[in-house]
């Protein structure tokens, strides 16, 4: 099946109790999906196909109100468009899983899958899991209700607009039981009743406000912790493993590559074709991205082998450069890494050959000082 | 008078005593939606969950911890409210909460501006809730900026004079009408009878309601405070604001017909926010709501 089948799927066997959703390539198929499986009768909860990517969010905020578990999907525009929920959801600490198919950002209209969509929304208090295959999205969705219930924080399931969203692979199929095994069941009682007089969300001065903020921090900081025991409990009901980061690293690489998404699979099955092949090349592949599981990330990195960390990025933050790259040099920062980091971006959503990624590397490998350490996969 | 229903003549001098809005709340002086809600609160009383999106009542219903209204009220985003009042109301049903009520309380900004994609979202799904419009006509809460619910002729701080607002106020009634809902119906706080029963009425509907109020605002208005209800009264024997139901986007009846109307004068000169107007812009004003006047008893069938 492809990404958004499994993911489709997923939602079902999570017993979602609402979904509300807005169609945009690529997720499209998703919705449909879900749309298909409900109107034969064979979806658990309500779906509800609303009229804009703003009313879908603020649809589960209310139904995750009254207490239910809720899900969304969409892409891109409709992720910005949602951009003012995002942060309302997170305030309210309401565990809503949403899917997003990574897709460019206009102007102008393209539709390749440059991940600037849900990278823009990284502040936005929500978590981000990064999928690399069509297995890890069926998996991953089932884990975010988990996490984000577990930790009453909304959870964005992230993956690669047609190239994880409509690409067929095979795929071991979660079963029902397995699924009520996992997840909790879902709620029976509302959390809000006339008979409880009570104020949701009402205005509040800075000191309160100072408190929620901190508090969604600290829940935040307990994620890569929750995560861990989340995908322990996984592997023993499923038999797949997932870690917060994934290492691929023979022992002495000396150039680590650190991608997440589909980019990722593609560099893993590009090194024994590089020079030095698996012995001298590694992969850092980012599962968990916000927030970053930072421990994980140092000890996979602060090897004395490792002289040289090329982070590709399928995103740019203009005037600054790619965010995953921003992201690791400050969390390096103070850890003793002595290798050098460059960038090798690809954002409009540029696809990443064989040929691509060795033209980037001669020209790491020729850098000199003093030049730009952003090397830009257009100029390739 | 055969236009009254007989359900308001059986609440004439029985108006339900029980109080589900409280003292001590953030209303201005004169404020005609803190009326408006005290009134729509003995009709829902403990059956209804209340979704306040940016507006006057986030600000009358308490800032935390303070609370004014005996039941659940539930915050959200400016252009939210119907959707997220439509999310509750199905959530849950979800988690098997089949009886609860769930009221949108928006302002005319939430409702006629940033809030009419959602709305009309959720009337064309034909939703299980109430969304009630307090209609101060302006954005009050920020201090009276012009919305598209503010009248013709009308100064605020975004159409100050000499460009006072220049467009009509925009007929939202007509425009749920359009949606075919099953109920929509105006009120204003100067006929609570009228008020509560079709609040009651909405209640006993199911699928998208919608219930337009009138609520002067003295800030805003340049009004005397104390003339809150007697502007509300004069909007509605002006024809300014007709009283009315409509059910099914078809079926309009008058609730209230004025025998004769009241000049339109006597509603502007109580108000500041009018006083730019000449003679001419009057005239516009008055041919503007005898041709709605006019059309309404039409479509009501009075004429």
């Amino acid at each position: 099946m492809n990404g958004n089948q499994a993911a489709a799927l997923a939602v079902k066997l999570s017993r979602a109790q609402v979904v509300c959703a807005y169609p945009i390539t690529p997720q499209t198929s998703l919705v449909e999906n879900i749309a298909e499986m409900w109107a034969r009768g064979n979806f658990p909860g309500e779906y509800v196909s609303v009229e804009s990517e703003y009313s879908a969010l603020s649809y589960l905020i209310g139904a995750a109100y009254a207490g239910a578990r809720t899900f969304t999907a969409t892409s891109s525009q409709g992720l910005a468009y949602m951009h003012e929920l995002l942060h309302w959801a997170s305030g309210a600490r309401l565990p809503i899983v949403m899917v997003n198919v990574n897709r460019t950002l206009g102007a102008p209209w393209s539709l390749e899958p440059d991940q600037r969509d849900s990278l823009s929304q990284r502040d936005t208090g929500w978590i981000q899991l990064y999928c690399s295959d069509v297995q890890e999205i069926m998996d991953t969705v089932i884990v975010a209700f988990r996490l984000a219930e577990e930790v009453k924080i909304p959870c964005m399931v992230i993956y690669d607009g047609f190239s994880l969203s409509h690409t067929y692979e095979a795929v071991q199929l979660l079963r029902q039981e397995q699924a009520d095994l996992f997840l909790n069941p879902p709620p029976k009682s509302a959390l809000i009743h006339p008979s409880r007089p009570q104020t949701v969300q009402p205005v509040t001065d800075y000191r309160y406000m100072a408190r929620v903020v901190q508090a969604g921090h600290r829940a935040m900081m307990q994620v890569p912790g929750r995560l861990g025991e989340i995908d322990r409990l996984f592997a023993e009901i499923f038999g797949r493993k997932y870690s917060l980061a994934e290492e691929t690293n023979f022992g002495n690489a000396e150039t680590i590559f650190v991608a997440a998404g589909a980019m990722a699979q593609t560099v893993k099955s590009f090194l024994p074709l590089l020079d030095g092949g698996e012995e001298k090349n590694g992969l850092l592949r980012l599962r968990l991205f916000k927030p970053l599981p930072e421990e994980e990330i140092v000890s996979i990195l602060n090897k004395p082998s490792i002289k040289k960390l090329v982070v590709l990025d399928r995103n740019l933050s203009m005037g600054i450069g790619g965010v995953f790259a921003q992201e690791i040099k400050a969390l390096l920062q103070g850890t003793g890494f002595r290798g050098q980091i460059f960038e090798l971006n690809l954002a409009g959503g540029i696809d990443l050959t064989l040929d691509l990624l060795r033209r980037g590397m001669e020209r790491i490998n020729a850098w000199q000082d003093g030049e730009e350490k952003i090397i830009w996969g257009v100029d390739l | 008078m055969d236009n009254i229903p007989a359900i308001v003549e059986t609440l004439v001098g029985r108006f339900p005593q029980q109080e589900y809005m409280y003292g001590g709340h953030n209303a201005c002086p004169g404020c005609g939606a803190a009326l408006a809600v005290r009134y729509m609160m003995k009709a829902l009383q403990d059956k209804a969950v209340i979704v306040i999106p940016a507006s006057c009542w986030s600000i009358i219903s308490g800032v935390n911890p303070l609370r004014c209204l005996e039941t659940v009220v539930l915050h959200c985003p400016f252009p939210a409210a119907a959707a997220v009042g439509s999310g509750i109301k199905k959530g849950l049903e979800a988690v098997g909460d089949l009886h609860t009520h769930v009221v949108v309380l928006a302002g005319d900004g939430g409702t006629f501006d940033i809030g009419i994609q959602g709305l009309s979202g959720a009337a064309e799904r034909n939703e299980d809730i109430l969304f009630v419009c307090y209609d101060n006509e302006a954005y009050m809460n920020t201090g009276m900026q012009k919305s598209s619910a503010t009248p013709y002729g009308s100064v605020s701080t975004t159409t100050p004079p000499p460009r006072i607002k220049q467009n009509p106020k925009k007929d939202i009634m007509k425009i749920m009408a359009a949606h075919q809902i099953p109920y929509a119906a105006t009120a204003t706080i100067a006929f609570p009878e009228d008020l509560l029963a079709k609040v009651r009425r909405a209640m006993e509907v199911r699928g998208f309601r919608f219930l337009h109020i009138l609520t002067p605002c003295p800030q805003g208005w340049g009004s005397p405070v104390e003339k809150t209800v007697e502007l509300s009264r004069l909007a509605v024997q002006t024809c300014v604001f007709p009283l009315f139901e409509i059910e099914d986007g078809r079926r309009y009846r008058l609730t209230f017909c004025p025998d004769g109307p009241v000049p339109l004068e006597n509603y502007f000169r109580l108000q500041k926010r009018f006083s730019s107007l000449d003679r001419e812009q009057v005239e516009l004003a008055r041919e503007s709501v005898n041709y709605c006047w006019e059309e309404l008893r039409r479509k009501a069938s009075v004429l």
